[in-house]
């Protein structure tokens, strides 16, 4: 093969796959009347990552033709994107504050329903070096405890857990997020952190979780809703109802998530 | 001017604007109205002494660490020299999140160095000084190949004619090399400087983000976006006055 040629071979490949990776409106191939391919856009709290991952291939194993695309970021910064116009179908909020936002911009296609919750726990690192054992060993003076930062949802859950049980946390460190908490524990740089059971579970053997009652102050709600002005709508609600249905909630029980 | 071909000018033009519009779109954004209040928070003053005090120390460990570097780099002979540039340079390509957790691999707790730190009873980790590490790692690369750049360019021929009248080593080093790069040397540390004073990922990964201790100015910006998107615009604005302001300082500088 020519230099040129192998070229116009590399382009070809990569239109082809530019063409693979496209959005809704492919037809589908085959002489089939079968419907067009759609694409589901389904943007999801970062916390949702694996189970949603799950649920949107058995989505696609259940309706032929179409192929869920998931987006992960933090709650806030997808309600930023679809006001600012990011196409998407269904949205899933790690917190109700930041549901509330998407219904005040009037960009809910249903009305928000609360699919799943999770809770704090305490993670420390394999071994629990500091040796805690509750809430209140979070207060100790040479304990480099690392939590969220009063701004995010965790780091909000974090203040009125620390009300509740009626202590004065003072950490080395407030993240910007929960997987920063859980980075700071694993890798040992921090004692103790106060992050939510799937977490935990996320980080298998690298950190231990231990529970604590006052948790039940700040039970964190999930909650899903179809967007506005979507072609989708059907297909984005019927989503909404496999998250809810009993093998979602299953799934999502797998992961450590919590019913509502 | 005229020498420039004319087409020359649509592409600059078209540069120019691509910098500058989201400049403008942002400041566009600001609300004026509530600007004094939220840029005089607590945290956000905070937040922008303790960026300006990192930033400077950080200059300055660039300067002191990253003249001698460059001069062994731009005027030794020996093998694998080039390799050593490449990479001493690493920081230049590599991701700030990527150095950052390098760093933590070094000085974290558990770290080559840090957990012999840890025995001595210092902890780097969540600390100031965690921030200006971040920092000089990712800013001292850009002294060193502005600086060495330079050396290169001028050449040793006044060094030769100091050295061929007696001068000592550290005589033309100081008399002669370093007055001859004052204008790089200058430049370069603005250069860090401006580039410690814009550092997030490294300082975020392996300095953690508390208030009045390793919370900057950007992680500050970061994290008001969660909940005040306002606070963040207005503090996004104040950054890149500051920005403004050292680059006009240096470039007066360097022209005078």
């Amino acid at each position: 093969m020519k230099p040129r040629s192998r070229l116009a071979a590399a382009a070809a490949g990569l239109v082809l796959l530019a063409a693979g990776c496209g959005g809704a409106g492919d037809t589908a191939a085959g002489g089939e009347a079968s419907a067009e391919d759609t694409t589901l856009l389904v943007f999801a709290a970062a916390s949702l990552q694996e189970p949603f991952e799950d649920l949107a291939e058995q989505f696609e194993a259940q309706n032929e033709g179409v192929d869920v695309q998931l987006n992960f970021a933090g709650s806030s910064t997808l309600v930023e994107q679809i006001q600012q116009g990011a196409p998407a179908d269904v949205f899933a909020s790690a917190n109700t504050s930041n549901m509330g936002k998407l219904v005040e911009a009037d960009l809910h296609g249903a009305e928000p329903v609360d699919f799943t919750s999770n809770t704090l726990m305490i993670a420390v690192p394999a071994g629990n070096p500091a040796e805690v054992t509750n809430l209140a060993s979070l207060t100790e003076e040479e304990l480099n405890l690392v939590v969220c930062a009063p701004e995010v949802p965790c780091g909000a859950a974090t203040e009125t857990v620390e009300e509740a049980a009626g202590l004065t946390f003072s950490p080395v460190s407030e993240e910007q997020s929960v997987t920063d908490v859980l980075n700071k524990v694993t890798s040992g740089e921090a004692d103790a952190g106060l992050v939510y059971v799937t977490d935990v579970k996320k980080a298998g053997d690298a950190a231990w979780g231990i529970d604590f009652p006052e948790s039940d102050a700040a039970v964190n709600i999930y909650p899903i809703t179809t967007v506005k002005g979507t072609e989708n709508a059907e297909l984005g609600q019927e989503f909404v109802d496999l998250v809810r249905r009993e093998d979602g909630q299953e799934l999502l029980a797998g992961y450590g998530f919590a019913g509502v | 001017m005229r020498s420039l071909p004319r087409w020359m000018l649509l592409p600059a033009l078209l540069g120019g604007l691509f910098v500058l519009l989201p400049l403008i779109s942002m400041g566009l954004r600001v609300q004026w109205g509530s600007f004094g209040a939220l840029v005089t928070s607590e945290s956000s003053l905070q937040a922008l002494r303790l960026s300006l005090q990192t930033s400077s120390t950080s200059a300055l460990v660039c300067v002191v660490l990253g003249v001698p570097m460059s001069l062994v780099l731009a005027r030794s002979s020996f093998r694998g020299l080039s390799l050593l540039r490449s990479l001493v340079l690493i920081p230049l390509v590599l991701p700030p999140v990527v150095g950052g957790i390098a760093l933590l691999y070094t000085f974290g707790r558990q770290g080559l160095l840090g957990q012999h730190f840890e025995l001595l009873g210092l902890q780097v980790a969540f600390s100031t000084t965690a921030v200006v590490l971040a920092q000089t790692f990712v800013a001292l690369p850009f002294l060193v190949i502005s600086l060495e750049g330079a050396l290169r360019t001028a050449g040793t021929r006044y060094e030769a004619a100091a050295a061929s009248l007696g001068a000592r080593p550290t005589r033309v080093m100081l008399q002669v090399t370093l007055p001859l790069m004052m204008p790089a040397l200058l430049s370069g540390t603005v250069l860090s400087f401006a580039r410690a004073l814009g550092e997030f990922g490294a300082t975020i990964t392996f300095a953690g983000s508390l208030q009045g201790t390793t919370r900057t100015l950007p992680l500050e910006i970061y994290l008001q976006r969660e909940s005040d998107p306002e606070a963040a615009v207005a503090l996004s604005f104040v950054l890149m006055i500051v920005a403004v302001l050292i680059i006009a300082v240096a470039r007066r500088r360097v022209v005078a």
